[in-house]
């Protein structure tokens, strides 16, 4: 019955459903959060909205939509405007090349390509636009500063981050993303590749802008960062692409070192090996918060010097050290 | 066809709006636009890796220098404020070297739409020297197969275009030692001195009036 259907409607019904799935993830992840965030600082957390406050993103979502959207007298409007859409439309888009298991016909994934793990990249690396672009146009001092911030951390941290999957990139030999997950149907790549894990998942709190490298919304100094200005649904929109982009990193660490839907048993049963996947992304995106709620936020200085220095050699050495590897022992 | 016609489309307005745009910051963001068709468009002819590679190394590298530049300079600067408008002098130039490459580039695309005119685009006929100096891409069908994929094109890269390759890395490193040695402030030494120097004196903007 899914053969009969022509290519463009099956892409789009896949694409509506993922987009709904992904929606409703990013809104539990913030609940998660402030649950978890709340256990670990001896509260409650949202409790009142329906039970165990499992309501509460309905109830912000309508706050949102309801609150007056400002655009400053200094702003340029059609970058302030544009900037919130950037940065949702590319932390979105990466879901076309993400494969969740793999089923009869082939990964579970809107497109299967062979450059996937390369489109992923291109793709996170152009959501940097949305935040400088924000900060740039909102016409106030503290986002430009934010933003200006933003803009060379992640451009720092995104070049250690690649550095460290060429490595398992070269142990897998592809660099389609399930050809990644099947080459660790025997060990999971967090193994060899220790290092650059350690390095990646590093540099992917880094790339989110999130606690311990938030310096982009360091709420002590620049009031808001680069969403200073922005209200309602536009703001909502950034809260938006900054849980998917968590997601999304939690997805690829879990794709290139943990061996995605690899499991006991997952072989043959998709279903298993979707659920196998889904744990591997919580427990990253349990990490996430944890990380939150036990670490300060670095200096600004320290976390430029850590990325150039400390980040980047360490994960130039993996990979000199990989590709020696790969050429005499593969 | 219909999404060449659009992505063309796409191209050349973004294009435009890079030129056209009074403020820096919209030119870039035309520009990313522009980026991003391009990319598309090179998906469409099966280049995978080129069209991942076009939005990394540009829209993902470069253009964001841009806007970090054009944010942290101040984008306020109107065309009127930098001066007298040169476009008058130059406009003869370029419009009579324009239609020189628009005539040659529609001799040349005339030239390719019969095959026994000769070679790719028509370039044996127009410029039969350049043609022989290209070398022959010579892409053997590899285990991955498809044209453009990266297989081939890390092949292609390192056997027949070894010594351009070395010789562009060479060139890019010779850059990145010019930053170094520009914005370092100088030897060691000199930098030291200059911390030594107590810090000058705030000149007095204002003189007192008379």
């Amino acid at each position: 019955m899914i053969d009969a259907l022509p290519l463009w409607l099956l892409v789009a019904i896949k694409s509506l459903v993922l987009l709904i799935i992904v929606i409703t993830l990013f809104a539990y992840t913030m609940l998660a959060e402030r649950k978890v965030l709340a256990y670990m600082q001896l509260r409650v957390g949202p409790n009142k909205v329906g039970p165990w406050g499992l309501l509460q993103p309905a109830a912000d979502a309508v706050k949102m939509i309801f609150k007056e959207d400002l655009t400053p007298s200094t702003a340029d409007p059609l970058i302030y405007r544009l900037a919130p859409f950037i940065a949702v439309f590319t932390a979105l888009l990466a879901y076309a090349v993400i494969p969740f298991s793999q089923g009869e016909h082939g990964p579970w994934s809107i497109a299967n390509v062979n450059a996937g793990i390369l489109f992923v990249f291109a793709i996170t690396s152009m959501g940097v636009y949305g935040i400088s672009l924000a900060g740039w146009a909102s016409g106030s001092k503290y986002p430009l500063l934010g933003s200006v911030r933003a803009t060379a951390q992640m451009i720092s941290y995104e070049l250690a981050m690649t550095m460290s999957v060429i490595g398992v990139i070269l142990q897998a030999s592809t660099t389609s993303l399930s050809g990644i997950v099947e080459a660790q149907s025997r060990l999971w790549f967090i193994v060899p590749q220790c290092l650059g894990f350690l390095i990646y998942i590093i540099t992917a709190v880094a790339e989110t802008n999130r606690v311990p490298f938030d310096l982009v919304e360091a709420e002590s100094e620049l009031v808001a960062g680069f969403h200073t200005e922005y209200s309602g649904l536009r703001f909502g929109l950034f809260f938006i692409a900054e849980y998917i982009n968590m997601i999304t990193v939690s997805c690829l660490a879990t794709l290139l070192f943990l061996g995605g839907w690899n499991g006991p048993g997952a072989a043959g049963h998709p279903l298993l090996g979707l659920l196998y996947f889904v744990i591997k992304v919580f427990a990253f995106l349990f990490f996430y918060i944890w990380l939150r709620g036990t670490l300060p936020r670095l200096r600004y200085d320290r976390l430029m010097a850590f990325g150039w220095k400390v980040l980047l050699p360490l994960a130039t050495l993996n990979l000199l050290v990989t590709a020696i590897v790969v050429a005499l022992w593969y | 066809m219909l999404v060449f016609v659009i992505l063309a489309v796409a191209l050349i307005a973004s294009a435009i709006g890079v030129v056209s745009a009074k403020n820096p910051v919209h030119s870039v963001v035309a520009l990313l636009a522009n980026f991003a068709a391009l990319a598309v468009l090179y998906l469409t002819l099966s280049g995978e890796f080129l069209a991942m590679i076009q939005i990394i190394v540009y829209s993902g590298a470069i253009l964001i220098l841009f806007v970090f530049v054009i944010a942290l300079l101040g984008a306020g600067t109107s065309v009127g404020d930098l001066g007298p408008n040169r476009l008058g002098k130059v406009l003869t130039p370029t419009v009579i070297v324009g239609a020189l490459a628009l005539v040659v580039l529609g001799y040349a695309l005339l030239h390719a739409q019969n095959p026994s005119g000769g070679g790719m685009l028509g370039a044996a006929t127009v410029l039969p020297g350049l043609a022989n100096q290209i070398p022959a891409v010579t892409i053997t069908p590899g285990t991955e197969g498809a044209f453009g994929s990266i297989a081939d094109f890390g092949r292609a890269l390192f056997t027949t275009y070894l010594l351009p390759f070395e010789l562009t890395a060479f060139v890019l490193l010779i850059a990145v030692i010019g930053v170094v040695v520009l914005a370092g402030g100088g030897a060691p030494e000199r930098r030291k001195a200059a911390e030594r120097e107590p810090i000058a004196k705030p000149e007095r903007r204002m003189e007192p009036t008379r």
